[in-house]
């Protein structure tokens, strides 16, 4: 049986490891190295990493491509790595600095065919497309691009069905204003976007304590749990709060 | 040395690293030369079956593969998309000729549970069927990474059924270690199971 995936979100903004608020304000969290590292050990069962403003800033691949290759060489768990994937060379750059996955965001929306050619070329596994979420229940929730910086006027929901029609085998869904709030995650945005698509969910913004991701699995249907603040910021860890998943009857690794 | 066949499918990188972590001398290669010299052959493989076999032939490496696998009996370990290359032929867009070293067909997850995902994407247990020198001294019933859409489908084939080491459930059978020989698959990434993981290499490493 699939044990529930705990995955801890590292976010790169200037070259540094930082935690943002709302997509807004950063503070810094520790060594980009290190700190995949230290999850690594803690059983985190995978790691997202991501530079939130490659794309804002017209940036490439470089700065997370780097970081990955260093990450890859120490740490043997599955890495997703995205910010600033433009094209299928970019994935394939990815991939081959030791990437299982990659997230394609901005460029995905502008170009919705770039997921079926990094699917095919790929695999659909293992083309990841990140959502930034903008709204409140009941909805509508309106996607945001560029580091949530630009308003596309695409309906949430329907951009998830869309991109996995054209390729993606799984996406990473975040609520922009519950990032880095630490008040839960967007309950019924997670269960929008998990009940309109056959791809696993990743439900990702807002996690402040063990039970906001046991809700986003059981109240949000999602199929994995991404969380930043919970581990920086509280004596949270990985195995810790694998622990209490399990305690509330969560498969857990 | 082993020789990981770099066929541009992928996290190669991730499976050289994993070697080096075990300190076993592992090589990326294109070369028929160093697949001559090597004392195992690996075939990592994330990707689309088609591309990667389309890979291997432009390549021109798969005689030199068979010939050592075959006929020399050098270990081989294909994980992932380099298991599923053991099939007859995969049918992930459109059908494709597979390597045909075990048989059986290379197919999309068909779970019958809806909750169950396409792809197969985590941490899943593996139930072992047979004794296997690649799976010594892990648990007895380890949980490995998978990351995958189709899967090696013995087909009704009684040969290749009998390849079948060990499997996981997603809502339906899922292949998930065979072996024939001297040929080894695995559907998931030891390179990416942390201990459990790196357990299956040293496993492999000592056949060579």
């Amino acid at each position: 049986m699939l044990k529930t995936r705990v995955i801890p979100t590292l976010t790169l903004r200037g070259g540094r490891l930082v935690k943002t608020r709302r997509f807004g304000p950063a503070r810094d969290v520790g060594d980009p190295l290190k700190a995949p590292m230290v999850y690594d050990a803690q059983l985190a069962d995978e790691l997202v990493y991501l530079d939130l403003d490659a794309s804002r800033d017209g940036r490439s691949i470089e700065r997370v491509e780097a970081a990955v290759a260093r990450i890859a060489g120490e740490c043997f768990l599955p890495l997703t790595a995205g910010g600033g994937v433009r094209s299928a060379g970019d994935v394939r750059r990815l991939l081959l600095a030791g990437a299982d996955k990659v997230a394609i965001n901005s460029a995905a929306v502008e170009r919705p065919g770039l997921i079926g050619e990094a699917a095919q070329r790929f695999g659909t596994q293992c083309i990841v497309v990140a959502i930034d979420v903008r709204g409140d229940a009941p909805g509508p929730w309106r996607v945001w691009t560029h580091g949530g910086t630009r308003d596309p006027g695409l309906d949430a929901v329907e951009w998830a069905r869309t991109a996995v029609a054209h390729g993606a085998g799984e996406i990473l869904l975040t609520s922009i204003d519950r990032d880095g709030t630490m008040t839960g995650y967007d309950l019924a945005l997670i269960r929008a976007v998990a009940g309109a698509v056959n791809v696993p969910v990743i439900a990702s913004g807002g996690a402040g304590k063990p039970q906001d991701l046991v809700d986003a699995l059981r109240v949000g249907g999602a199929a994995a749990v991404a969380a930043a603040s919970l581990f920086h910021f509280t004596d949270q860890s990985p195995i810790k709060t694998k622990a209490y998943l399990r305690r509330a009857g969560i498969a857990v690794r | 040395m082993i020789a990981i066949v770099d066929y541009g499918m992928g996290n190669l990188r991730s499976v050289l690293n994993a070697f080096e972590a075990i300190h076993a001398p592992a090589r990326l290669t294109t070369s028929v030369a160093d697949l001559r010299d090597a004392h195992a052959i690996v075939v990592p493989g994330v990707g689309a079956f088609g591309d990667g076999m389309r890979n291997l032939t432009a390549l021109g490496v798969i005689e030199t593969l068979a010939e050592e696998v075959l006929v020399r009996r050098k270990p081989y370990l294909g994980i992932c998309l380099g298991m599923q290359f053991l099939a007859r032929e995969g049918r992930e867009h459109g059908v494709t000729g597979g390597l045909g070293w075990l048989g059986g067909v290379v197919r999309r997850l068909e779970p019958r549970d809806a909750a169950c995902k396409v792809p197969h994407m985590g941490w899943n247990d593996v139930a072992i069927v047979r004794e296997c020198e690649l799976l010594r001294d892990v648990d007895e019933r380890p949980v490995f990474y998978f990351l995958h859409g189709y899967q090696l489908d013995p087909d009704g084939d009684r040969a290749v059924e009998a390849a079948v080491v060990a499997t996981a459930t997603h809502g339906e059978r899922v292949t998930a270690v065979v072996q024939r020989d001297n040929v080894f698959g695995v559907q998931f990434h030891p390179e990416k199971s942390q201990e459990a993981g790196l357990q299956v290499l040293r496993n492999f490493v000592k056949l060579a």
